[in-house]
């Protein structure tokens, strides 16, 4: 029996679900499990590769599965993320111009909360004292103005030598343009230290801007050698288990690489996890023919929002990890990958809730996490939380609450909001949960709100895709409040990034700088950028495919695109390119594609106005086979629940009587009226009085508003 | 009281959504703007306010220069518009220094919200108004040497930009006419004006959504709520009156060395906060002077930031804190003086209240720091007009460092109070015909102190392919370094000078030839506490990273 397995590692969870020939259960749910991350210990031993394998092998018990008859490992990890966080990387020496030791120190020089005096900025990952200068300079059209210099990059490297470094990173003024010096430093640097992780930032991250690029760099260096041994001892022991499938490593763009590509540039692995998410999000987009979606993915910590649109979750060329202050931008450090774009707020089950100066009621970012976790669980948390506020109006229940061991306790969830919240606001702890929901479900809103205009998009027509312990709690709410019509609870929320990986298709995106001005396009470097970018991407995706033994050469897609401004303008925008090469009348024609991307930003175009392209990429990806379309089942059985209980229901700003229904007990075409409280092992799904359910042939439930669904004959 | 709570979640839910109304109209600014100065420095702002023109909510951006500014704009607006002439589909604006946020190059959009449009009598709920610094305005250029506000540029005083949605074609034609970039300069209004339509939009949507008839009760929740809160972070400052003052390089022009001094007395009363600035030097003949509604704006936002970071920008949260000044001193510039660059000096008054207000509360206040940027503007010529190289106008921001903290280190390389970021180099070069040679920290900078004071940078940048810079220098903390606080040594002075070791005027028209490289020095901020006290690990650190030799 073949089967392929998806494992993401997560903070607290690593989730594995196992997936066989494509075959899913009849509940539309995968073979799953979730077991505990395991780190490694002050030996090095029990690594995060341990809770991995001890999933797999609980799954291969329980469904009697023959790890040699596995196709393919599919993993995406935090671990890289978390090195960044906790700085436990190598000790790594950065080398760069001379005359820029410091540009990942003063970083933008401004301040990323204009209005706290105590202020502090994030240390650079890399310390002064170990960075050094090399004389050497190009410019910004790739010409040398200054030769590099040998003699000084030995005595740099002499320090090197004397300082036991174990990684070094190289960043250039301008290498995006020309890499010479760059590969220059690393020839003579191999040349003494034939066995040193180097990382260069021409091959790490070819973008414009310098505190960007060689911040990259420098996490890439950084993370190197932990990563690598890492993947290597995952495989090793995959290949002892008699697992001789190829192991994949999911990136932050959200396709497939593999461990070579992964351990030579670990920092494209580095959100790889919710790039699970949104794929997963995107595959049920692609089932239902929505062509719009909002993924809206809620856990204990945070809430992340992302929009896919045609199947495909949006891209960015750039984001920000390891925030000192969470979620708050400019906090972190920049990394210069492409990566699945999401916005990340501090709005999870665990999220405290507190009352400021202002006497407004404040949702996180402080979060109870698992431990203590929120007041009602009873370990030890005081805290009041988003969760403790569901408990108490009726939307979690003590008997209903996950297959977890954790007993709730409405008492404690009551007490909580009484002495964190309700006192301060003067509200009874009834008021007080209903404000506490009330405003997290506001914060997420307002989040998908900025990051539509972020994205120059209006959410009219959206559907919604919930998954994630909390989303489904909160995704009706939601949906009223952005004026959403259509909202998918898919089965298996929980494990849903895990889900993700085994839809994800063999995929690189190569991306790099290189500015020209529609007034004086050049048309030849432009073709030959984007013919560089494509071979590279095409070469990381043949060697991902060509590992896997078990599938046919497969079709490739290439999407090729150019970030466009008008000249003056500091944000770019991506515009998508045909196919086929430029010639001389390419200005004309990126002018007219760029004028009709911005007017779809941002309602109008400026006339007259010089156009620049900055940065071009192509994607390859390998097609992935679409999963069966599935046409919307109406409304067939209305289900009437056999048990009820008080639900606080905020369109008509009082308690009703919510039916319970058990999500498994329900079949095709089951329709569940609202208030209604649709449980099962891994979430709740909430109906408000007005909202209507059918459950459909994937398990997934199809909620609508009852005046907006389709009257059934 | 069930009802009465649910209420009170109604309007603390609205107050976070008007809240993200004007963020999202300012981050299209952000994205739009062709102005460095908007997108690089958040020089902008946002803000929705009531019938009577008081603001409810203002996006927090990254200038405290518009952070009353804007607030006192809107009244003008409504004043000079006239009542009776403002109609669903309008929209105003203004460049007027005095009505609106300093000087010319701020454009300020104000967009009236009506209700039920369509009907016969519709009713004003409200405004959108919001500001940006555009790229130029025509007159002799940004830059101080202006004698009057004339020749600053074109002034637009308050006039309907659109009138029931029918957009003023012989306005649009007057400022196309009267300044450079003026396509860009067009579409930045247009922006402004598509950032209220956004806002307006949104808050009637939210009505829609509450059913609710206008804010006017909302606005009172806010302004109740932030009053309070106001009172009770004034209330923990002694009642009394603080004087400081401070000296700076200023730019007096005739004598260049003639330093400006700057003086506050500020008295606490049980109502607020009044600064004073008589003693304050006179008015300078060049384009630095200050009017007083932007050097309070700087006021306010020191001491908002030293007694309460959390209170939102409104006019509940503005209206205690006031500012007086007798006529003919540089912070009180009045028509026509020249203020194109009222920034400069701007910058200094919140380290000069924070002065003052120190000897209040002593644990709060850090040390100077460099207060004014260190900008570098300059127009690269070609060195040999027969080459016929274009003009290119470059611009980079360079910040020094600031004060320490009763409790941290200054900031290294680091803007206060301006929210300015710096531009990438390699970004710059690819913009212009400059070379950045380095941009890297100042060791030995920073003031001794228990606490050190933030490094400053050393900026060397040379002109590239056969071009020379022209500029205005305008570079302060030369002769006037950021003085420690509580023992703590003064931070270094800046210097100014060529790579072949000329010195180089710090202040006025000046020229760099195209074989030599410009050598900033930026200061650093001053220290805090005995300096004998300092940690002897945080001292050993400092040696270990070289931030001191």
């Amino acid at each position: 029996m073949g089967a392929r397995i998806g494992a993401d590692v997560g903070g607290t969870f690593t989730d594995v679900v196992v997936q066989f020939d494509g075959v899913q259960f009849e509940d539309g749910t995968l073979a799953s499990t979730k077991v505990l991350t395991t780190h490694a210990g002050p030996d090095g031993t029990g690594g995060p590769e341990q809770g991995i394998l001890a999933g797999i092998d609980a799954l291969a018990a329980e469904h009697g599965i023959d790890l040699s008859e596995v196709e393919q490992v599919i993993h995406g990890t935090t671990l890289a993320t978390n090195a960044l966080i906790e700085r436990r990387g190598a000790t790594t020496a950065f080398v760069t111009t001379e005359g820029f030791r410091d540009v990942i120190e003063t970083r933008t020089e401004g301040r990323f909360e204009q209005y706290d005096l105590n202020i502090v900025l994030p240390a650079p990952l890399i310390e002064r004292k170990d960075r050094m200068t090399v004389p050497g300079r190009i410019n910004a059209r790739g010409e040398v103005l200054r030769p590099f210099d040998d003699a000084a990059a030995s005595a740099v490297i002499d320090r090197i030598v004397d300082g036991g470094y174990e990684a070094v990173a190289v960043g250039f003024l301008h290498s995006y343009r020309n890499a010479e010096h760059e590969q220059r430093f690393r020839e003579l640097l191999l040349q003494r230290l034939p066995e040193i992780s180097v990382s260069i930032s021409a091959e790490v991250a070819p973008q414009m801007r310098e505190f960007e690029r060689f911040n990259t760099v420098c996490a890439n260096a950084y993370v190197q050698p932990l990563m690598a041994s890492y993947l290597v001892r995952l495989r090793d022991e995959l290949r002892f288990r008699g697992a001789t499938c190829p192991l994949y490593l999911i990136h932050s763009g959200g396709g497939l690489i593999s461990v070579e590509t992964a351990a030579a540039f670990p920092v494209r692995l580095v959100e790889s996890g919710p790039a699970g998410g949104a794929i997963f999000a995107a595959g049920l987009a692609a089932r239902y023919g929505k062509d719009k979606v909002l993924s809206y993915d809620m856990g204990g910590t945070t809430a992340k929002i992302a929009l896919i649109e045609d199947y495909t979750p949006q891209t960015a060329k750039t984001f920000e990890v390891a925030r000192t202050m969470r979620f708050k931008k400019g906090s972190g450090m920049p990394i210069s990958i492409p990566v699945i774009e999401m916005i990340e707020i501090g709005a999870g089950g665990g999220s405290i809730a507190s009352v400021d100066t202002l006497g407004q009621i404040r949702i996180g970012p402080h979060s109870a996490g698992s431990e203590p976790g929120p007041a009602a669980y009873g370990l030890g948390g005081a805290d009041p939380t988003v969760t403790d506020a569901n408990l108490q109006l009726g939307r979690l229940h003590p008997d209903t609450f996950g297959a977890t061991a954790i007993t709730l306790s409405p008492e404690r969830a009551e007490q909580a909001i009484a002495d964190g919240v309700g006192r301060a606001v003067g509200m009874d702890p009834a008021t007080a949960a209903v404000g506490i929901a009330e405003v997290v479900d506001e914060n997420m809103t307002n989040a998908a709100r900025v990051h539509a205009v972020e994205n120059g998009k209006d959410l009219t027509g959206f559907t919604m895709v919930a998954f994630g312990g909390g989303a489904p709690l909160h995704a009706t709410r939601l949906m009223d409040k952005l004026g959403l019509d259509e909202l998918i609870v898919p089965p298996g929320a929980g494990v849903g990034s895990a889900i993700g990986f085994l839809q994800a298709p063999f995929a690189y995106e190569a991306i790099r700088s290189f500015y020209t001005a529609t007034s004086d396009f050049d048309h030849v470097g432009a073709n030959q950028v984007l013919a560089e970018l494509e071979a590279e991407a095409e070469s990381f995706v043949q060697q991902g495919v060509e590992l896997d033994g078990t599938s046919e050469a497969p079709e490739l897609t290439v999407e090729r695109r150019v970030a466009m401004r008008y000249k003056g303008q500091g944000w770019e925008i991506p515009v998508t390119l045909g196919p086929g090469t430029f010639d001389q009348f390419a200005a004309e024609m990126l002018t007219e594609v760029f004028t009709k991307a911005y007017e779809e930003f941002f309602g109008r175009a400026i006339d007259d106005v010089d156009i620049e392209a900055v940065s071009w990429s192509v994607r390859v990806a390998s097609v992935v086979e679409r999963p069966e379309p599935l046409t919307v089942v109406d409304a067939e059985r209305t289900v009437a629940p056999q048990r009820h209980r008080p639900m606080y229901d905020p369109a008509v700003t009082g308690t009703v009587d919510a039916g319970l229904v058990q999500r498994d007990e329900l079949r095709l075409g089951d329709t569940v009226d609202g208030p209604a409280v649709i449980v099962e092992p891994q979430t709740t799904t909430i109906l408000g009085s007005h909202h209507r359910a059918v459950l459909q042939g994937d398990g997934s439930l199809y909620v609508t508003r009852r005046n907006h669904s389709k009257e059934t004959a | 009281m069930a009802n009465t709570s649910n209420r009170e979640v109604h309007f603390q839910v609205m107050w976070n959504r008007l809240i993200s109304v004007v963020e999202e109209q300012a981050l299209t600014l952000v994205r739009t703007a062709f102005s460095t100065s908007v997108r690089e420095a958040g020089d902008l702002s946002a803000g929705v306010f009531d019938r009577q023109g008081r603001m409810v909510a203002q996006a927090v951006t990254g200038t405290p220069g518009h952070v009353n500014t804007m607030a006192a704009a809107v009244p003008h607006f409504i004043n000079d518009i006239g009542p009776e002439r403002i109609h669903p589909g309008d929209v105003y604006l203004t460049n007027d220094p005095w009505k609106g946020t300093g000087h010319l190059h701020d454009i300020t959009v104000t967009t009236p919200v009506f209700r039920d449009e369509q009907a016969d009598d519709p009713d004003l709920i409200g405004f959108f108004a919001c500001t940006a610094h555009v790229v130029d305005i025509g007159g002799r250029g940004y830059g101080p040497d202006a004698r009057e506000v004339y020749e600053e540029g074109i002034r637009i005083p308050i006039m309907k930009w659109a009138e029931r949605g029918r957009l003023n074609r012989d306005l649009v034609a007057i400022v196309r006419n009267n300044v450079r970039e003026a396509d860009q300069v067009i579409g930045d209004i247009h922006g402004l004006a598509a950032c209220n339509e956004t806002g307006r939009r949104r808050l009637l949507d939210m009505l829609d959504e509450f059913e609710l008839a206008d804010i006017e009760e909302l606005a009172g929740f806010v302004y109740d709520r932030t009053e309070r809160a106001t009172m009770a972070a004034l209330a923990g400052v002694p009642k009394g009156t603080y004087r400081n003052t401070m000296q700076v390089d200023g730019y007096s022009g005739a004598e260049a060395s003639d330093p400006v001094t700057l003086a506050v007395e500020l008295t606490v009363t049980d109502e607020g906060m009044h600064a004073d600035f008589t003693g304050t030097s006179p008015l300078s003949p060049f384009g630095v002077n200050v009017p007083l509604t932007y050097a309070q704006a700087y006021f306010t936002y020191g001491m908002l930031v030293a007694l309460a970071p959390e209170l939102p920008n409104n006019f509940a949260s503005l209206a205690p804190f006031t500012v007086s000044a007798p006529p003919g001193v540089i912070l009180n510039a009045t028509d026509p003086d020249p203020v194109a660059v009222r920034h400069v000096l701007g910058h200094f008054v919140t380290d000069l209240c924070l002065g003052a207000i120190a000897k209040a509360i002593p644990d709060v206040v850090p040390a100077e720091g460099a207060g004014a940027l260190w900008n570098f503007q300059a127009s690269a010529r070609a060195a040999d007009p027969s080459t016929g190289l274009p003009p290119v106008e470059l611009l980079m921001f360079n910040s020094g460092g600031t004060g320490a903290r009763p409790t941290l280190d200054g900031l290294t390389a680091t803007a206060f109070p301006s929210g300015v970021q710096t531009m990438s180099a390699e970004a710059t070069e690819q913009i212009g015909p400059i070379v950045v040679w380095r941009k890297e920290i100042r060791p030995d900078s920073g003031g001794a102190g228990r606490l050190r004071g933030g490094l400053g940078q050393i900026v060397e940048v040379g002109p590239a392919d056969g071009y020379q810079f022209e500029f205005s220098a305008m570079f302060d903390r030369i002769d006037n370094p950021a003085r420690g606080r509580a023992g703590g040594g003064d931070g270094a002075p800046g210097k100014v000078y060529l790579d072949d070791g000329t010195p180089f005027p710090s202040k006025g028209r000046t020229t760099v030839p195209a074989d030599r490289h410009l050598i900033l020095e930026l200061p650093g901020g001053g220290g805090f506490g005995d300096p004998a006290e300092r940690d002897p690990e945080a001292e050993a650190n400092d040696r270990i990273q070289g931030y001191i030799s």
